[in-house]
């Protein structure tokens, strides 16, 4: 008996060095790798902006081979988010479970305190980008050229003038809130379900205006369908030179949408460096970055405290749009 | 004219270059599969089967994933046929008169009749995407909320009747339906519905498959367990042979059913076209309009041919027809449209307007692919018929535990979530007991598939009209399907009127 145990301890450290000897040049880089797959849960549902996001860093890393291990998408869609969280919560502790977040990361536990979570708790790995929103109206619409265009045609038609967004509180919906009170309109919200169905609805005159991200009206754009009138971006986008951004317009006012990759709460020091490492390699993959370009997404890879940092300041700009907006108090 | 037979005939060239025909055959009898087991369906397949795509250039990548989603749709039928559960929600109206035909030891026939009404469908589908694509976009594009709810009003019309004789039972069960189709997050007003106090397994909302397996696949089972208690022990989940001489039989008469076959394709591609339709509902339309249109339609539920037919043609020519919307708008008509659009982007094949004129080779490769992929899926599809019956033929105690598995890992499977186990072995148990009470089940299925798609068009519509029914009746796409749905629903109380001011004529 205790001959085999022998044995076996040496099998042990035979296998055990033949296993370090192969992971030799990773584990220059960092010690802690995963041994079974990894979860990368989804806060929408299949097809969706943010599924398919994440199926294309899980084909960047299957592609270059950044991982020893396969991720796996899993999508948790309900409640705005809600779901994800929840599972996430669960998950305390689990070096082998990542996230995909978007704004709802903090509307959602602002608006649903009985969640009992705060983006305090999860581990911060890397904002892979952000994305950006411009106030888009049909072609058909030769009348509207600009945003004063914009104001008096909607203004002109009160609350019959159609705003389509993705749901109710919403970043749709909170730059509908901001476009209603900046400019004095009575322009009326109406909620779809995805962006890509936003989009749609504008393209076929169903719905009067829109404030879409560039990469889901950016079929109909170039196909003349529809074009954009001014962006909530610091800086004009490129692909849309013509449009004026509302900072130039004298609103000081930009917004954004993190496209971020989160860990469960309370993972180990350890796999939070290896996560940041990979999602790094990610980020500056070629194939990443000319994703980017082509969706007009922006912003630098951001990890750590300075993510950590990100998210409290972000979660607070939220919480008074959401008071001013009248879905929360205090 | 003579340009798209050129287009064609070039996309042939790729559609036939070694590569790409294996793929298209590697596909098809992989979704055949996939779509065979009850849960998984095509959606899950091709999700999974992405990132292996890699291996191949672009073009095949698709045509891979695209074989998937064609051969799946096959697929579906057979669980719907021999077990009566629904491998997907598309395949819902093939268990309605497919597994009495399978009862009745038909199941040679009902495949048969599944496999070849498929190709039909998806042959005719396919033609039709190849000649009038363009202005079809375009109607797409107009579809707004109102359309799509008329159309989803005119999908529970042609199923008026669908649930039997007693009116109160049949109410009933499509209430019960819709409430399951309204918990979950609610997109109107953001907030969460019937979520029992934040159970977070009902913010995603009822899945159509949980309750699917659960009602079809273990109450079905409950149903054959007792049914085996009182035989005996002799009971089968289907008694079927299959010889030459039967199959012979079954195709002389499966030609009397062509006008259901061609209703069905035309219907399914038309609705698959429309964006958030996709090819559940065409299927269910199909079936309900095979059913006002027949001249036994005492037979449809019992094991009426034209039943398995009607839904099979339409839900292969809408999952054609759904593909247009994606790569003409960018917008997905179904959900596996959606990730197969997903796959598109990551290979830099842009959806959208100008893809036709920037990615001709691939739009043309593809459509060519899917002519070569119906006619693999239905050769595929028939060999395997004589397999699946000989599966049947296994006695049941062994079938019975084998299916169970199945089902819990169909119900498993989409969100890998405990709470949709349990759920469907709570509708399992609902299911059983509302049928040994009498109560149709079809309709609670309806109502579980198109009460999420209702729902939002109505709330949508009105919020847009200033809470004015007016705005169904006032948009040109919309009055016309709006009116016809209305002219249906009314059907059935102006026959009993008809009869009457007849009968009066007759006596005078």
């Amino acid at each position: 008996m205790i001959k085999t145990k022998q044995q076996l301890f040496g099998l042990g450290i035979a296998m055990g060095l033949g296993v370090a000897a192969i992971g030799l040049p990773q584990a220059a880089q960092s010690a802690w790798e995963p041994k079974k797959p990894v979860q990368f849960v989804v806060m929408a549902g299949k097809g969706g902006g943010a599924d398919k996001a994440v199926r294309f860093m899980q084909s960047i890393i299957a592609k270059n081979k950044l991982a020893p291990v396969p991720i796996t998408p899993i999508n948790k869609p309900g409640g705005s988010g809600a779901e994800a969280l929840v599972y996430m919560k669960g998950k305390k502790g689990d070096d082998y479970t990542l996230m995909f977040t978007l704004n709802s990361f903090y509307t959602t536990p602002l608006r649903q305190p009985a969640l009992g979570v705060k983006v305090e708790d999860f581990t911060p790995i890397m904002r892979m980008a952000e994305d950006t929103f411009c106030l888009w109206v049909n072609s058909d619409r030769k009348d509207i050229n600009n945003v004063d265009d914009f104001v008096k045609a909607a203004k002109a038609k009160g609350n019959g003038w159609i705003m389509a967004g993705t749901g109710k509180a919403s970043e749709d919906n909170l730059l509908t809130d901001f476009l209603n009170t900046t400019y004095g309109l009575k322009m009326k919200y109406v909620p779809y379900k995805g962006g890509g169905k936003v989009a749609k609805e504008l393209a076929g005159n169903n719905a009067d205006s829109t404030v879409n991200n560039p990469s889901e009206q950016l079929g109909f754009f170039e196909a003349g369908k529809t074009k954009p009138l001014a962006c909530f971006t610091p800086a004009r986008i490129d692909l849309f030179k013509d449009a004026p951004t509302f900072k130039e317009l004298g609103k000081d006012f930009v917004y954004f949408m993190q496209r971020t990759v989160v860990g469960a709460p309370g993972m180990s020091k350890d796999a939070e460096a290896y996560y940041q490492g990979l999602f790094k390699k990610v980020f500056e993959s070629s194939e990443w970055q000319g994703y980017m370009k082509k969706k007009a997404l922006q912003g630098d890879s951001l990890s750590a405290d300075a993510l950590m940092n990100y998210w409290k300041k972000q979660r607070d700009v939220h919480k008074g749009m959401l008071m001013k907006m009248g879905a929360i108090k205090g | 004219m003579a340009d798209i037979l050129l287009h064609l005939i070039q996309g042939f060239a790729i559609a036939f270059e070694p590569l790409n025909l294996l793929l298209i055959i590697l596909g098809c009898t992989i979704g055949l599969f996939i779509g065979a087991m009850p849960g998984l369906g095509s959606v899950n397949g091709v999700a999974i089967l992405l990132p292996l795509t890699f291996l191949v250039p672009p073009t095949g990548a698709i045509i891979f994933l695209a074989a998937i989603y064609y051969g799946a749709m096959y697929g579906g039928a057979i669980s719907s046929i021999m077990l009566g559960i629904p491998g997907a929600s598309t395949a819902v109206a093939t268990t309605f008169d497919g597994r009495p035909l399978a009862k009745l030891g038909m199941a040679d026939k009902a495949l048969t009749a599944a496999a070849l009404a498929s190709f039909v469908g998806g042959t005719i589908s396919v033609v039709l995407f190849t000649f009038v694509a363009p202005p079809l976009a375009h109607v797409a594009l107009r579809f707004g909320a109102p359309e799509e709810f008329s159309l989803m009003m005119l999908a529970f019309a042609t199923f008026v009747g669908l649930g039997g004789d007693d009116i109160p039972k049949t109410i009933f069960s499509i209430a019960i339906g819709l409430v399951f189709a309204a918990v979950g997050l609610d997109i109107i007003s953001g907030e969460p519905r019937l979520v029992f106090g934040d159970i977070p397994g009902f913010m995603h909302g009822i899945n159509f498959l949980v309750l699917a397996i659960g009602i079809y696949g273990i109450g079905e089972m409950l149903w054959t367990v007792e049914e085996n208690y009182k035989a005996g022990g002799k009971s089968m989940m289907s008694d079927a042979v299959i010889t030459v001489q039967r199959t012979i039989s079954n195709l002389k008469e499966l030609l009397s059913t062509w006008k259901t076959a061609l209703m069905g394709s035309f219907l399914g591609y038309f609705v698959g076209i429309l964006p958030a339709a996709g090819a559940t509902p065409g299927s269910l339309m199909a079936y309900g309009i095979a059913k006002q249109i027949s001249k036994e339609p005492d037979k449809f539920g019992k094991g009426a041919v034209d039943g398995v037919v009607a839904p099979e043609a339409a839900n292969n020519a809408a999952s054609t027809g759904s593909m247009l919307p994606m790569l003409t708008l960018g917008i997905p008509g179904s959900p596996t449209t959606a990730i197969l659009l997903g796959g598109m982007v990551i290979w830099g094949l842009e959806p959208g307007p100008r893809l036709f004129t920037d990615h001709a080779d691939f739009v043309w490769g593809l459509i060519a692919s899917l002519y070569a992929a119906n006619l693999f899926a239905v050769i595929i599809n028939i060999a395997f018929i004589p397999a699946f019956i000989w599966v049947l033929k296994l006695p049941f105690t062994l079938l019975a535990p084998i299916i169970f598995v199945l089902c819990i890992i169909g119900g498993y499977a989409p969100t890998q979530d405990m709470h949709d186990v349990w759920l469907m072995i709570a509708f399992g148990i609902v299911g059983y007991l509302m049928r040994k009470l009498d109560y149709p089940l079809a309709p609670a299925v309806l109502a579980i598939v198109l009460g999420p798609l209702a729902e939002p068009a109505m709330r949508q519509s009105l919020l847009i009209s200033g809470g004015e029914f007016s705005i169904f009746f006032t948009r040109p796409f919309s009055a016309p399907i709006m009116i016809a749905a209305l002219i249906l629903l009314a059907l059935p109380l102006l026959k009993p009127l008809l009869r009457l001011v007849n009968g009066k004529k007759a006596k005078a």
